[in-house]
C-alpha cells in the first residue's frame, strides 16, 4: 500500500499550498487593490499621498517582478475545506506542512517560524502547531493561505465585555487603533470577531479578512467610518484612511458573556485560495 | 510621483540632515545597515562592525537569495527605543524604520540626526532600490544579521526632525483628542 506522503493527494495539497503562498505574497486580491486605489484617490493629505504613491508602486513592483510584496512574508494560517470524499487525516496536516517549507525555498520566503521560548528559527517556516491549519466541511477541495505579519498580529486584542455593553463594541475598535497607531503598517483591514468563546471569536476575527473588503454592511461601515475619525492615516503619519475596510463575523455565545476580537491586518491584506486537483 | 523634484541626500551623512524638518519627503543613495532586536544587543556588545560616523541604520530584516535582496521594507521601529542612544553616541546619523519612536530617541536626536519613515510594506519596491554589498553577524540568521546595502534613491519621509519635531506624536496626539471628545459624547 502507498504510504500517505507519496500518494496524489498528499503531492496535490503540498502543492496547491504553494501555489496558494506564492499567490498570496505576491499579488493582493482584486477587492484589496481596488479599496486601496479608491483611498488613494481621496486622500488629501500630501505625506500620506506619497505613501500611497509608494504602497500602489511596490504593489506594481512586486507583481512585475515576480517577487513577495513584503519582507515580512508572515507566519502561515492555512484554512482547507474537504469535500466528503476527502478523509481528514494526519497526512493532510503533513501535506500543507511539505507545501509550506517547498514555499519557503522556492518563493522564497523569510523564515519567521521560532519556538517561542528558546527563540530557535526552524528555518522553514513550520514547527509545533504551525502552520496553523483549520479544516471545515466543504463542496470543493481547496486550500486558502493567508500569511500573517507580525506587526499587525501584534496589536490584535481581545476583550470581553459585558452582556450590557453593546453599545462599548465600537469603543473596543477605534481604541485598538488608537492604542496600535502606525505599527501594524496602516491603512488597515479590521477583522472583528463578535460572540462565540473568547478564542472562537479571535478566531472569527481573523477570518473576517478574508470577505471581500469592497463592500461593507452598514454597521461595518459606522465602525470603518469611527475608526478613521483618528486621522492616524498611512503609516501613521496622518491622513484621511486609517482602515481600508471593517468586517465583522458574530458567533453565538453565552447570556453572561459578549467576547470582541479584533484582528489587525496590514494594507497587504493577503489572501489566497486554490483548488487542490487530485 | 513627482520623485525628481525631491531632496537628494547621500551617506555619510553630515550637518545638511540637520536642516530637515518633520514632513520632508527626500531621497537616500549611498550605504545603510540593517539591525533589528538582536543586531543592537550584539553591537552593545561587541561594537559597531562599520564606521558609524555619519551612517544610516534601517530597521529591516530583509529576504535575501543568492547575494541578492528580494525584499527589505522597514520593520517596527519601537521595538529598538531602548536599545538606539549608544548609536547616535557613535556618529549614526539617522535611522530608517516605520511607526516612529519614543520620546527618549526623538530627544537623543535633538540636534543629532533625523528618523527617517519609510513605507511598511513596500518591501519589493525598497529591493528596486537596492544593491547587497555584504553582511555582518550572519550567525543571526537573515532577519536579524546586519546586512550591508547600498541604496540607489530610496524614497523617504523625515518623521522625526533634530529639532524634536515629530510626525507620529503629532498624529498620536490628534488621535486621543479625537477619541477623548468621541467618548464625552456618548457619555453625555
Amino acid at each position: 500500500m502507498q504510504t500517505p506522503e507519496h500518494s496524489p493527494l498528499f503531492a496535490a495539497l503540498a502543492s496547491a499550498t504553494l501555489t496558494a503562498y506564492r499567490n498570496a505574497v505576491i499579488r493582493l486580491p482584486p477587492d484589496v487593490l481596488k479599496t486601496i486605489r479608491q483611498a488613494a484617490a481621496a486622500e488629501k493629505n500630501e505625506v500620506a499621498q506619497g505613501e500611497f504613491a509608494n504602497i500602489l508602486a511596490n504593489i506594481e513592483t512586486a507583481e512585475r517582478l515576480g517577487v513577495p510584496m513584503c519582507q515580512d512574508t508572515g507566519v502561515p494560517v492555512i484554512y482547507l475545506t474537504l469535500p466528503p470524499g476527502v478523509p481528514l487525516t494526519q497526512a493532510l496536516y503533513n501535506a500543507v506542512a511539505e507545501g509550506v517549507r517547498r514555499a519557503t525555498g522556492e518563493i522564497p520566503l523569510r523564515p519567521n517560524v521560532v519556538d517561542p521560548l528558546t527563540r530557535h528559527n526552524t528555518g522553514d517556516n513550520t514547527g509545533t502547531g504551525m502552520p496553523a491549519v483549520h479544516v471545515r466541511p466543504g463542496d470543493r477541495f481547496t486550500v486558502t493561505v493567508l500569511p500573517k505579519g507580525a506587526g499587525a498580529e501584534n496589536v490584535s486584542r481581545l476583550v470581553m465585555l459585558l452582556p450590557s455593553q453593546v453599545n462599548k463594541i465600537e469603543e473596543v475598535v477605534v481604541e485598538t487603533m488608537l492604542k496600535a497607531e502606525g505599527r501594524p503598517c496602516p491603512p488597515v483591514v479590521l477583522g472583528v470577531g463578535i460572540g462565540g468563546t473568547s478564542d472562537g471569536a479571535m478566531a472569527l476575527a481573523k477570518e473576517a479578512l478574508l470577505q471581500p473588503i469592497d463592500r461593507m454592511t452598514d454597521f461595518e461601515h459606522q465602525l470603518c467610518d469611527a475608526v478613521n475619525k483618528l486621522g492616524i492615516g498611512p503609516m501613521g503619519l496622518g491622513g484621511s484612511t486609517t482602515a481600508l475596510a471593517v468586517k465583522v463575523k458574530t458567533a453565538a455565545c453565552h447570556t453572561a458573556s459578549l467576547p470582541v476580537a479584533v484582528n489587525v491586518q496590514c494594507w497587504a491584506n493577503r489572501h489566497a485560495i486554490v483548488e487542490v486537483e487530485w | 510621483m513627482v520623485t525628481g523634484t525631491l531632496l537628494q541626500l547621500h551617506t555619510p551623512l553630515g550637518d545638511e540632515i540637520l536642516k530637515l524638518k518633520a514632513g520632508d519627503r527626500v531621497e537616500l543613495s549611498g550605504l545603510v545597515y540593517t539591525a533589528r532586536d538582536e543586531a543592537h544587543l550584539r553591537m552593545q556588545k561587541e561594537g559597531i562592525p562599520f564606521d558609524p560616523k555619519g551612517a544610516v541604520i534601517y530597521h529591516c530584516g530583509p529576504v535575501v537569495k543568492d547575494d541578492r535582496i528580494v525584499a527589505a521594507g522597514p520593520t517596527t521601529s519601537a521595538r529598538m527605543n531602548d536599545l538606539s542612544g549608544f548609536l547616535f553616541d557613535h556618529g549614526i546619523r539617522a535611522l530608517i524604520g516605520k511607526g516612529g519612536m519614543a520620546s527618549t530617541v526623538r530627544e537623543q536626536l535633538r540636534g543629532r540626526g533625523v528618523y527617517f519613515a519609510f513605507t511598511g510594506g513596500c518591501a519589493a519596491l525598497a529591493a528596486s532600490h537596492m544593491t547587497l554589498k555584504g553582511v555582518h553577524f550572519p550567525d543571526l540568521g537573515m532577519a536579524e544579521a546586519v546586512w550591508v546595502i547600498e541604496l540607489d534613491r530610496l524614497p523617504l519621509v523625515v518623521g522625526i526632525d533634530s529639532q524634536g519635531n515629530d510626525i507620529f506624536d503629532a498624529v498620536r496626539e490628534n488621535a486621543k483628542k479625537s477619541f477623548r471628545q468621541k467618548m464625552t459624547r456618548e457619555r453625555a
